[in-house]
């Protein structure tokens, strides 16, 4: 099993209050992990420690090591834009740009100097079609983005997303916002990506986490409590705490 | 693939932008240091205590400038102060979203837009003339006053939404009037930005040129007056005059002195306003 | 109840007074005004180029010359202060640090807080002698220097508006954009600098608003002279200016008093159609962004 992301003693600080705390996590390739845990447990920051997006918190205090492909992202020699053209993120609530569904999965082809015009429309189509869109909107590519529904909204931003073809996606609770139809288009979009990249998403919904995911972390207070193989997590979790979050005793 | 050339290309305008910024801030820099430095030399307290005195300006001073731009904050204060304020409370709290408010909102805005002279025109053909009140204080109030009422009316209204609905809405579920809930609970709560708002306002009227000129302004009046239908000196015209029109060899650095004087009673007058603010959003519980 | 229903009544006859503000000015305008054209014709006010009351050889009344020194100027300005401006906003909004920002916001408000006076002083006394040792210019009072001095008056205004328009974009744009590896100039020019482009535009028509209706600052360095210009290096009169220098010398309800309430009437009326077209897009955009 390669490991894609491979994070070590990890410790974050906003400010003066500690996030996590030596969280020591791997994430396979070509799997679906997810980060479990109750409200306010450190999963969102987590997720976004591992494409830098918490560099844009400048009270944010961080050490440890975050190993994507065996190199540590956090060296000085990387270059974070890059960095983040093979990590890509889809947030909680979706965020397309104010432009037409085209350009905005476009933008990311754009950003990396793409000009052939044939190719960027090639790559968008591919885009929408992997992220289950396609059939719904090719006949208004040219629509503004903010007239599709909520789930056609997160299924944009996995398709813009997907067109800069990275190696990873992390996924903030891309669910969360959404309906049950929605939702159950995106988890099995999800299960048919991994094939091609490494998925790492958090989900505050413990029975999302066993529909969907190969592997499944729980955090609680910053700290990795237990990590395992998904079924095995739930089945039979050996943490005293994990057990009392699956029941519901809490969170 | 990231060339070296986007790279490059991405710190030049990053630094385009920087620049600019620092551009702007070098501008006021300078403005204000040119004023200090090149004025303070004239300021003494015969400067700023005795009554002008053409034939040698050196021995005079700008007590009477001072006192009629003094005075025109006051009647400005006066005249805007409680107009805006209510105009305020009435389009915020009661007025519904009919032609009226609408019309009414809508020249606001315009007056704002208005420029100086227009404000002139306007004060002499009515103020001036048609109401008979002569080249006064008083009309250059009243029309100044016209100028500062879009100002005090949109910083008030700025105020008043700031207050959370949930105070009202606590106050009429315990059977108060809507009167009374505005004085007793909104009001303080919007005093803090009413007043800075207020004395932002004041304090850009009596940097007013234009309008004063056009409506009672003189550059030079032999006595001390306290009476707001006489003529009057006022700082802003004094610096113009000086600046253009006066023959003595030490006008321009006298305008200077007054241009620094002038400026800073709006800086202090600026400095109170955000203070108070600042002390008001301290105390804030919310 | 009454007491209530009193009291509304005086806020909202109070309120009224901004009404009549408005109507009273046009009103004045307009009724001083109207009668300078009983005596001077239509096509001689609006397409003479010369504008000269006590010409010897009868007197003159075309504004066009005035004009021309109005629009001279709100090129001028524009041409330095929206660049500038909206760089400055964009560099403040997005790229100085939180601490540069809590001193440079309220010291380019404070420059909004310098009278116009004081800065036609300054024009008077540095710019103008610079402009004139710089271009070998025997004066420095010309189109050129207004210009100058008049984007200094309107850089406040067009920053604070703009700095406002582009922090209330939803940061959700700017998140996107950089997760997908852009960088922050892209994350500028590509999403933020179209997103707030109506509000820029209001913010650029309010700094216009501005420039046209400058007076004090022009009075000062404009050089003041009723030839039709034909240069930035000439010398001008835009409308603002002369409404003030002529008006305390006429004789008060003279054909020349109404003359230059006409003129006011045509600033007035430049004035109220950019405010509509600025306020239309503001109205616009608070109707778009609202989610």
């Amino acid at each position: 099993m390669v490991e894609k992301i491979k994070i070590e003693n990890l410790n974050f600080w906003y400010g003066e209050k500690q996030i996590l705390s030596k969280v020591d996590l791997n994430f396979s390739e070509n799997k679906i992990t997810a980060l479990i845990g109750p409200s306010g447990c450190g999963k969102s920051t987590l997720l976004r420690c591992m494409n830098r997006m918490n560099d844009l918190i400048t009270i944010s205090k961080i050490n440890g090591n975050i190993l994507f492909n065996s190199k540590n992202i956090y060296n000085e020699s990387i270059d974070v834009t890059e960095l983040r053209k093979k990590i890509g993120m889809v947030f909680q609530k979706p965020n397309p740009f104010p432009m037409s569904i085209f350009e905005n999965v476009a933008y990311g082809l754009r950003v990396q100097g793409i000009k052939e015009k044939k190719e960027i429309v090639k790559i968008v189509e591919e885009s929408l079609k992997k992220a289950d869109l396609w059939d719904e909107v090719k006949d208004r590519l040219n629509g503004s983005a903010f007239k599709l529904s909520g789930g056609q909204q997160q299924r944009l931003c996995i398709a813009r997303a997907l067109a800069i073809n990275p190696e990873v996606i992390l996924m903030d609770e891309p669910c969360s916002a959404l309906d049950p139809i929605a939702t159950a288009k995106i988890e099995s979009l999800l299960k048919k990506l991994k094939n091609e990249m490494t998925i790492i998403i958090v989900t505050h919904n413990m029975h999302q986490a066993k529909r969907v995911s190969d592997y499944t972390a729980y955090l609680l207070n910053g700290n990795i409590i237990e990590f395992s193989e998904t079924k095995s997590l739930f089945n039979n979790p050996k943490n005293k705490l994990t057990k009392e979050y699956i029941n519901g005793e809490f969170g | 693939m990231v060339m070296k050339k986007d790279k490059i290309k991405e710190i030049i305008y990053i630094n385009l932008l920087r620049i600019s910024g620092f551009i702007s801030l070098a501008i006021l820099i300078f403005i204000i240091s040119f004023i200090i430095l090149k004025g303070i030399g004239v300021i003494n307290l015969t400067f700023l205590t005795s009554i002008w005195t053409h034939n040698d300006i050196t021995q005079g001073g700008i007590i009477q400038a001072i006192i009629g731009t003094i005075m025109l904050g006051i009647g400005v204060s006066i005249i805007s102060i409680p107009l805006g304020v209510c105009t305020a409370i009435y389009l915020h709290e009661y007025a519904s979203n009919n032609i009226l408010t609408k019309s009414i909102k809508l020249s606001i805005r315009n007056l704002a837009g208005i420029p100086s002279v227009i404000y002139g025109l306007f004060g002499l053909a009515f103020f001036v003339l048609f109401l008979k009140l002569g080249g006064s204080v008083l009309s250059a109030s009243l029309t100044l006053g016209c100028m500062t009422l879009p100002w005090i009316i949109t910083s008030t209204e700025e105020a008043l939404k700031a207050v959370p609905d949930s105070f009202r809405e606590g106050s009429y579920a315990l059977g108060a009037t809507k009167w009374q809930t505005i004085k007793k609970n909104v009001l303080p709560n919007a005093s803090g930005g009413i007043i800075t708002g207020s004395i932002l306002g004041v304090s850009r009227s009596l940097g007013e040129t234009a309008p004063i000129i056009i409506v009672g302004a003189t550059f030079f009046i032999s006595y001390l007056s306290y009476s707001p239908l006489d003529k009057f000196m006022a700082l802003p015209y004094h610096i113009f005059i000086l600046a253009t029109q006066h023959s003595s060899p030490y006008a321009q650095q006298y305008a200077l002195g007054t241009a620094l004087v002038l400026i800073s009673v709006i800086f202090i007058m600026n400095l109170s306003a955000f203070i108070i603010r600042y002390k008001i959003r301290g105390k804030k519980e919310w | 109840m009454s007491k209530e229903k009193n009291i509304e009544f005086i806020f909202l006859s109070v309120s009224l007074i901004t009404l009549f503000i408005l109507l009273g000015i046009f009103a004045f305008l307009f009724a001083t005004g109207i009668h300078a054209f009983s005596e001077i014709s239509l096509k001689e006010f609006f397409l003479g180029k010369e504008w000269n009351p006590s010409s010897y050889s009868g007197p003159k009344w075309g504004i066009l010359g005035l004009i021309m020194s109005t629009l001279m100027i709100v090129i001028g300005s524009l041409i330095i202060s929206v660049p500038l401006g909206i760089a400055s906003a964009i560099y403040i909004a997005e790229i100085a640090p939180k601490k540069s920002k809590e001193i440079i916001k309220p010291t380019i408000e404070m420059l909004a807080g310098v009278p116009s006076v004081v800065l036609g002083l300054i024009g008077l006394l540095v710019v103008a002698p610079l402009i004139a040792k710089i271009f070998n210019l025997s004066s420095g009072l010309n189109a050129l220097t207004s210009s100058i001095i008049v984007s200094i008056m309107a850089l406040p205004t067009i920053i604070s508006i703009s700095e406002d328009v582009i922090t209330s974009l939803p940061k959700d744009f700017k998140e996107a954009s950089l997760s997908l590896g852009a960088t922050k100039w892209q994350t500028i020019k590509m999403v933020i600098i179209p997103a707030s482009l109506s509000g820029l535009i209001a913010a650029v028509m309010l700094g216009l608003g501005r420039i046209v209706g400058e007076t004090m600052a022009v009075l000062m360095v404009a050089g003041n002279s009723i030839a039709f210009p034909n240069s930035f290096f000439d010398p001008i009169r835009p409308i603002t200016a002369n409404i003030a220098i002529e008006i305390k010398e006429v004789v008060k309800g003279s054909l020349h008093y109404e003359a230059l309430f006409a003129m006011g009437l045509v600033l007035f009326c430049i004035t109220f159609i950019v405010n509509l077209i600025s306020d239309s897009i503001i109205k616009k955009r608070v109707e778009k962004y609202r989610w």
